[in-house]
């Protein structure tokens, strides 16, 4: 394994003090607990704050800033942060309107984000993004995880706290995005976690993962490696499958993802497959991202999201953001 | 036998070392149908328990299983914390009440634990989940205490209801935690949680029927 470390049990640590020192003029570091915060603190809006595993990045520290969140609290990697964090994070950031937590659907950031609530001397509320696809909801599974799509909830949600939006009113965007958004990754080869040395799973040269999962968990089907056309073309099936009539003429925001170790000449690829694909079902892409949002640390492969527009979506998406990862309108 | 947090840290050391011996056995179960990493994430609670026996010598029983459940929130992270805190929690509370007194009072606490993890994690038997250990484990402590049974008999009893419960996972469809979502794949493996409990409570049976001096 040929990785950018010393020791790793102080890997992250390090490239914590390392992200804070890099955006020196945006973020603030705390250790024990671990949290990030905006350099300069908001007054009088809802503080909406996330975490999870390390691993991920820019997801979520990347997109602390004004128009997005006030903190993030970041677990070691692929785990979920614990309760300590978020409540001193919270208690570093409060700004009198109450805290919206928004958290990815995967039952340890969910227990562990829910303890965190209960103990909150603040109101607050909770935003749990499921949008992928892959895995469909039924008796078999645990719902859906939060992927790539969460970076649109931030993003809105950020940018609705900031008019000073009540909790309710930010939490009721954050819930009407996720509804509407729909994404699915695949995989080409693995991700390795430092700690564990070796890849998370095999895959010979000659498949890829259908509906991987951000910390390298199994998708829906292993499937044969083949053109990117037709790869893309499954992959956007899958997702107005699953989203329905709701896409039917509509406008659209069209995130493609990297997953960790495919160029930005892939992933333009993919979105140019990808809008055409679209564009023949009589959908029109208003709105887009590409790049390495929602990463699984050094996973080669690609996620596609789709969530359906409207003039409150398109607004908030619009609106002005500074942050490490996500930077327009300042 | 009255719980003790002497036995409980014992206990402790004997957890921590029997994880390590076992990590080749879970972590090619959460490789196989996980994210491989709950080894790392137990052994860091196991660390974090050893690490605290300063601070809970010498305070009563349910204080050290409150103490060792708020440390292990702050430490595991994952799935995990909340649920193996919350396990203590509900151990520490039902001791707190009811004391842990007598053999029969030691598994009705276990149960409790059980119990408050259940409540946390909102999960069931039948979903290959450490609950496929837990549960049975709970029912067999309890009834073997009743019967009056030696204290050696009832740790082999509650090892063999651990083993039997690790084996139930292997046909069963994974439907909680990062395996749920691979459907029939996930059959034929064992759970990576259910093993690391299993693990976990055969350590402190040996202890317990072969204390080290």
């Amino acid at each position: 394994m040929k990785k950018f470390i010393n020791n790793v049990d102080h890997m992250l640590t390090e490239s914590l003090s390392g992200f804070q020192k890099a955006h020196a003029d945006l973020v603030s570091l705390h250790f024990m607990p671990n949290y990030l915060t905006r350099k300069q603190k908001a007054v009088n809006k809802v503080a909406i704050i996330s975490g999870g595993g390390a691993g991920h990045e820019p997801l979520h520290a990347g997109f602390i800033g004004k128009g997005m969140l006030d903190a993030a609290c970041p677990g070691q990697v692929f785990t979920s942060p614990t309760p300590d964090q978020m409540i001193a994070a919270a208690e570093a950031v409060h700004a009198d309107k109450g805290v919206l937590l928004i958290v990815k659907n995967y039952a340890g950031d969910v227990m562990n984000f829910e303890m965190a609530a209960e103990m909150l001397p603040f109101e607050n509320a909770t935003v749990l993004t499921s949008d992928d696809c892959a895995v469909i909801n039924s008796t078999f599974t645990d719902g859906r995880r939060g992927v790539a799509g969460t970076v649109i909830v931030e993003k809105c949600v950020g940018s609705i706290a900031e008019t000073g939006a009540d909790l309710a009113s930010c939490k009721a965007l954050g819930d009407k995005i996720n509804a509407q958004t729909a994404s699915i990754g695949v995989a080409f080869t693995s991700c390795t976690v430092p700690a564990a040395g070796k890849p998370t799973f095999e895959i010979s040269a000659f498949d890829i993962e259908m509906g991987v999962g951000i910390h390298g968990e199994p998708g829906r089907k292993r499937e044969t490696m083949r053109e990117a056309d037709a790869i893309i073309q499954e992959m956007i099936t899958a997702i107005l499958t699953d989203l329905g009539d709701r896409t039917k003429d509509a406008e659209v925001l069209l995130l493609v993802n990297g997953l960790g170790a495919t160029p930005l000449m892939e992933l333009y690829l993919i979105f140019n497959t990808a809008e055409k694909c679209l564009q023949e079902q009589g959908i029109t892409v208003a709105r887009s991202l590409v790049g390495n949002y929602t990463t699984a640390i050094d996973m080669a492969g690609a996620s596609i999201t789709v969530c359906v527009l409207d003039q409150e979506i398109k607004t908030h998406w619009d609106s002005p953001v500074h942050t490490p990862a996500l930077r327009w309108g300042v | 036998m009255i719980l003790q947090t002497d036995f409980i840290l014992k206990a402790a050391l004997s957890i921590q070392a029997a994880i390590i011996t076992h990590k080749p056995d879970i972590e090619v179960l959460d490789q196989a149908i996980g994210d491989g990493d709950h080894f790392i994430n137990v052994l860091r609670g196991a660390d974090a328990i050893v690490s605290m026996s300063d601070e809970l010598t010498g305070l009563p029983a349910d204080e050290a299983l409150n103490k060792i459940a708020i440390k292990l929130l702050s430490t595991i992270g994952g799935a995990a914390g909340p649920l193996f805190a919350s396990f203590f929690m509900g151990m520490a509370k039902n001791i707190k009440q009811n004391g842990g007194h007598d053999t029969l009072a030691i598994a009705v606490a276990f149960a409790a634990g059980v119990q408050a993890l259940i409540k946390r994690g909102k999960g069931k038997v039948g979903e290959k989940t450490m609950l496929d250990v837990l549960v049975p484990v709970a029912h067999t402590f309890i009834f073997s205490a009743i019967e009056n049974k030696t204290v050696t008999a009832i740790c082999t009893d509650i090892k063999t209801a651990a083993e039997d419960g690790l084996a139930s996972t292997r046909d069963l469809i994974a439907t909680k935690g990062r395996a749920a979502g691979l459907g029939e794949r996930s059959i034929g493996h064992l759970d990576a949680g259910a093993k690391s409990c299993q693990v976990m409570i055969q350590a402190v049976c040996n202890l317990v029927v072969q204390p080290l001096f």
